[in-house]
């Protein structure tokens, strides 16, 4: 299988899915799933719990494979072994809560498991240049850390949030997938992460937002899926429904 | 002083291996017994097997390190706690090796090592003293400063540092972030066996010869010393500067109470209490200091 290189991304980056079934057992957890979904928009995929939403997510991550069907990259064929590979591929997904570790610092969770090293014969962690660039990054999302040394624990749950999506950001994520970014966080907290995830539509990031709360996910995307039961039942534009038409396909 | 620092090395020592073990999420029991196998190993090697000390103790090295690595291949694949995995490895080892000895001798202890060919060249190496401004000090404790320095440069200055911390912190954050956890954790199983085979060869060269029960309690005692140098239980966080104060109170207060002339049996109610009173500390402080370098 193809594997795909960041260099072969352009300014626009289509995700698509074709007719994708996967089992586990006897138990059917995606049944013909397609979509399509373009960058520069907030793709909703919406669901209730247990309707295949963690099982499409995986992957489209590289967790799993599926059985059949197609899974295109600008329309080429791509397959994923791991999580590591599709990062590596720029598609890179932020889970609500492994997004970070809350006992080590901040400039280590930001480069975790792709810290930059010095130049010389030991390779040395560069803190220095791993300090500088946390905060950079992070006041490009309206953060102001003064200590990056902190414990990320000590950050509020919309900052760990926007810490991850910053991450992989930086790692040169085109395809950005969020997994029920604001499910654990209150109306404030919610807020603050809502508005960085609406900026990542200025930089052309491909983003495939996972969430079950309608009202939010209206306000935010420009195109909805809704599954339920392993099934693809519905896809709209935005222009197409309304909170209320959302809901009641989905409350069915 | 230098029979506390004597002491506190050999703790040390063990202890660098022991914590870098624990930040990384996991515990090694066996490593008491580990320097009962290795010293036997190495002096029936030599004197039974007539080979000349330096290759017994390379030999003994070997079969030491995969014995660490069969520990840390039983955790990651069994995924059960590598508290039980290692505490039968503790009773097969102190069996196996107690059993041989005896089926090869007839006896528990050997000594007589010192007039094997090489043994002066390894007790040059790990037990001979170095004067300094008319002060004999143990070469142990030189080597000791040596495992501290490599195992903080390691952990605090390099990437399989950074990846130490997480695999103990987040299993499954880890792996998302594609960190290698599972050879993590089998490395490390390798160092504390390192570990316990260099305590082995200093001790042959110290007491001339081996006991099966050398080496007994010492996992615990490594456990301590790197509790009370702020190392996590439940890992994720620990100091190996840390670790190293924990190994000298440790050997300052063994020998304390030694020379103050108190009962040596109310060294081990201290250590308890000192023990308690660190895990408790330390989940106080967790979230207020930790990570904080």
């Amino acid at each position: 299988m193809a594997v795909l290189k960041k260099s072969t991304y352009m300014n626009s980056n289509t995700l698509d899915l074709y007719k994708i079934y996967k089992s586990f057992g006897n138990v059917k957890a995606l049944k013909n799933v397609s979509m399509n979904t373009k960058s520069g928009q907030i793709n909703c995929i919406l669901g209730d719990n247990g309707a295949g939403k963690s099982t499409l997510v995986n992957i489209i991550s590289g967790v799993f494979r599926q059985d059949e069907g197609d899974y295109k990259i600008n329309d080429e064929i791509v397959s994923f072994s791991s999580p590591m590979e599709a990062m590596n591929a720029g598609i890179s997904t932020v889970y609500q809560n492994l997004a970070i570790i809350p006992i080590m610092n901040i400039y280590r969770n930001f480069f975790l498991g792709q810290e930059p090293t010095k130049k010389g014969f030991f390779k040395t962690f560069d803190k220095e240049f791993a300090t500088q660039t946390t905060i950079e990054e992070l006041e490009k999302f309206d953060i102001k850390i003064e200590n990056p040394k902190r414990a990320a624990g000590t950050l509020s749950g919309g900052e760990r949030q926007i810490l991850a999506i910053a991450r992989a950001l930086y790692f040169g994520a085109k395809i950005l997938i969020l997994d029920e970014p604001t499910s654990a966080l209150g109306v404030k907290e919610s807020n603050k992460v809502v508005d960085q995830i609406i900026s990542l539509k200025d930089q052309n990031i491909n983003v495939i937002l996972i969430s079950h709360n309608i009202e939010q996910a209206f306000m935010l995307s420009d195109k909805f899926f809704i599954i339920k039961n392993g099934d693809m039942i519905e896809q709209f534009e935005k222009n197409q429904t309304s909170v209320n038409g959302l809901r009641k396909i989905l409350e069915k | 002083m230098k029979s506390y620092l004597q002491v506190s090395s050999e703790i040390g020592i063990l202890a660098v291996g022991v914590a870098l073990l624990m930040i990384a999420g996991e515990f090694d029991l066996s490593i008491g017994s580990l320097i009962g196998f290795s010293s036997m190993s190495i002096t029936l090697l030599t004197i039974e097997a007539n080979m000349p000390m330096p290759l017994a103790s390379i030999l003994t090295l070997v079969m030491t390190i995969f014995i660490g690595y069969c520990n840390g291949l039983t955790v990651v694949k069994s995924g059960l706690p590598s508290f039980i995995i290692t505490l039968g490895s503790l009773f097969i080892i102190r069996g196996l090796t107690i059993a041989i000895t005896k089926l090869i001798t007839g006896r528990t202890q050997i000594s007589g090592i010192d007039e094997s060919s090489g043994y002066d060249f390894m007790h040059s190496i790990f037990s001979s003293n170095i004067k300094i401004a008319d002060v004999d000090f143990p070469i142990s404790i030189f080597w000791w400063l040596l495992f501290v320095f490599l195992g903080y440069f390691v952990l605090n200055q390099t990437q399989t540092g950074n990846w130490v911390f997480a695999t103990g912190a987040s299993k499954e954050s880890s792996k998302l972030m594609g960190i290698p956890i599972r050879k993590i954790k089998v490395s490390l199983f390798m160092l504390t066996a390192f570990c316990a085979w260099f305590i082995a060869v200093i001790q042959v060269t110290t007491f001339n010869g081996a006991d099966v029960l050398r080496g007994e309690q010492k996992e615990f005692i490594s456990i301590i010393a790197a509790v009370i140098g702020g190392t996590l239980l439940t890992g994720g966080y620990g100091s190996i500067i840390g670790v190293m104060i924990g190994a000298l109170i440790f050997g300052i207060v063994k020998q304390g109470i030694i020379f103050a002339g108190v009962d040596a049996d109310w060294f081990q109610v201290f250590m308890g209490v000192m023990l308690v009173s660190a895990v408790l500390v330390n989940g106080r402080f967790k979230k207020k200091y930790i990570h904080e370098f």
